[in-house]
């Protein structure tokens, strides 16, 4: 193995990169596929019905059924559709959405202080705040392009929806990294450790923000669902007004990575939330430092990604059950949520606990 | 490696900057200038400088670009007669260009910090964004505030502006929406058959 990788030399780096881009773009993808089903279940579930279950035991291969159909239909470009912006925009959400995931680390490196992640960057929360600000093209140029009028009111809506629940988490991050002091992911991971005491949606260290933390978990769960698209906050395809919102000229291909983005998106988010407020991959009860010592790293860093898979499950449980059971918003409540009572609490929320870090110090 | 990235970086921003103003369709010229936005945030990331980078992407691409795309897709101008008339324009649009032009001369002439190897992101601090907060809020703090207040005094300005309160107009009373009982809502009858309510 070391005699492989000298005679590499300097293409090793790459290489490597490029092998890790590879393998998180399969495990999303085989992962994305189960969740779907998971969140296709969890809804039939609480609706009393079965859900898919034809395709496989237990309806366990419907998405790649799915999948073969929307790559063998044909694609249908609507007539005065801008052609190359109608077949850029789904292909830009797909792309973003994967982009992401350069920076979330998953698990703990084998070797103590590294972690494993494609790109730790230094900027990580700051970068993927700007992806996520990003997403909103793809829904923009979609709508534009198909030249037809629900699309076009959908991606409008959809815009101004995402901008609005940006700002709040914005802020949201804010406070967290005000609480690490640093915008490195795997920093903020790191902060966490020590069992679930002291995980940022609890923050037992540093113990009155659990009073400002705890209510910026949720605001940032419900930004996440109105940034994600999802219900109670769909509003861009919202059925009953705009038929399917800025994708109802799209089909096939096209249609298939619009929904692989937004799920994409979704997984995103949940793994934000994992990493800034539920501790990434630290499980909730801390090992001692003689049974971490006697223990194979490879065996720790592969329990971290199991917690922090487990995390994520959790969460897209929660955004399954939501979609399930609360009904739709109207737009003029969307926005109150988020102008008027969001907006005003992060930002207090950022104060308080600046002011808090700079007169009582972080213990962490 | 670097040298590559810059070169074939700053073509696109160049190009990009060029289909601007080319274009014929101002929606494209919109995505064009994203396009260059994006890319001049890889020529920061690549000098080092990645917090201003997260920043060019969040603010300019982010919030600043939507603007301009929701406002230029929402016009209804025929842009083909504007353009109409630009290239009479065009003294005037060379003169700007070679004032810009000669200020970057003399900017590169003067400092010999300006070469691609020597420039330190982070003087004095461990990383961008500490370097430049700390310059920020000590030396440059009061500047950092004023401007600030204009933009504060710009945002209400944008509020005075467009705020207009229409008598008649039914709003949506959200106290008096959510403080509705069920007993307010309906009530339950028993009516006798072949009778009605």
């Amino acid at each position: 193995m070391s005699n492989a990788i000298e005679s590499l030399g300097s293409l090793w780096g790459p290489l490597l990169v490029l092998g890790q881009i590879g393998l998180f773009t399969l495990v999303l993808l085989l992962s994305i596929a189960f969740l779907l089903l998971l969140d296709r279940k969890i809804w039939a579930g609480v609706m009393m019905r079965k859900g898919p279950n034809v395709v496989g035991p237990f309806g366990l291969f419907q998405s790649f059924a799915d999948f073969g159909k929307f790559l063998l239909k044909e694609i249908v470009i609507p007539a005065g559709a801008n052609k190359f912006v109608f077949i850029f925009a789904p292909i830009l959400t797909c792309t973003l959405a994967f982009t992401a995931w350069a920076a979330i680390p998953v698990a703990p490196g084998t070797d103590t202080g590294t972690t494993w992640v494609i790109s730790n960057l230094n900027v990580g929360v700051l970068y993927l705040f700007a992806i996520s600000s990003l997403g909103v093209y793809g829904i923009i140029m979609g709508g534009w392009a198909s030249n037809s009028k629900y699309p076009f009111l959908g991606a409008l809506r959809s815009a101004a929806q995402m901008v609005s629940y940006e700002v709040s988490i914005g802020f949201v991050i804010v406070t967290v990294v005000l609480l690490v002091g640093s915008m490195n992911l795997s920093d903020i991971v790191n902060n966490q450790d020590g069992g679930i005491q002291n995980w940022h949606a609890f923050s037992f260290q540093n113990f009155p923000l659990i009073i400002v933390m705890m209510p910026m978990f949720v605001i940032f769960f419900i930004s996440a669902l109105a940034e994600t698209n999802r219900p109670p906050f769909d509003l861009p395809e919202a059925e009953s007004e705009l038929v399917a919102g800025y994708q109802v000229e799209y089909g096939s291909t096209p249609y298939l990575l619009f929904m692989l983005g937004e799920y994409l998106n979704i997984v995103l988010m949940c793994a934000m939330m994992t990493v800034l407020f539920l501790g990434g991959w630290h499980g909730p009860v801390a090992l001692g430092a003689d049974v971490t010592a006697s223990l194979p790293p490879l065996l720790l860093s592969l329990a971290g990604l199991f917690w922090f898979m487990l995390k994520i499950l959790f969460f897209f449980f929660l955004f399954g059950m939501v979609k399930a059971i609360v009904p739709r918003y109207r737009y003029d409540q969307l926005m109150r949520l988020g102008w008027k009572i969001f907006l005003p609490t992060s930002l207090a929320a950022v104060l308080v606990v600046a002011g808090y870090v700079t007169y009582f110090g972080v213990q962490s | 490696m670097a040298l590559i990235a810059f070169g074939l970086i700053a073509a696109i921003v160049i190009l990009s900057a060029m289909f601007v103003i080319v274009a014929r369709n101002p929606v494209h010229s919109v995505l064009w200038l994203i396009l260059a936005f994006f890319s001049s945030a890889g020529l920061l990331v690549l000098i080092g400088a990645e917090f201003l980078a997260m920043l060019l992407i969040v603010v300019y691409v982010g919030a600043v670009a939507v603007l301009f795309l929701f406002v230029v897709m929402m016009l209804d101008v025929d842009f083909v007669e504007l353009k109409q008339g630009t290239l009479r324009y065009w003294p005037f649009a060379l003169l700007v260009g070679l004032i810009f032009l000669g200020e970057l001369a003399l900017v590169w002439l003067a400092s010999d910090q300006l070469t691609f190897d020597s420039f330190n992101p982070s003087p004095g601090a461990a990383t961008n964004a500490e370097a430049i907060g700390s310059v920020m809020y000590t030396q440059y703090l009061l500047l950092f505030q004023l401007a600030g207040i204009v933009l504060l005094v710009a945002m209400i300005g944008a509020i005075v502006l467009t705020l207009r309160h229409r008598p008649h107009v039914r709003r949506q009373d959200v106290g008096k929406q959510t403080g509705r009982r069920r007993a307010d809502a309906f009530e339950l009858k028993d009516p006798t058959p072949g009778q009605g309510v």
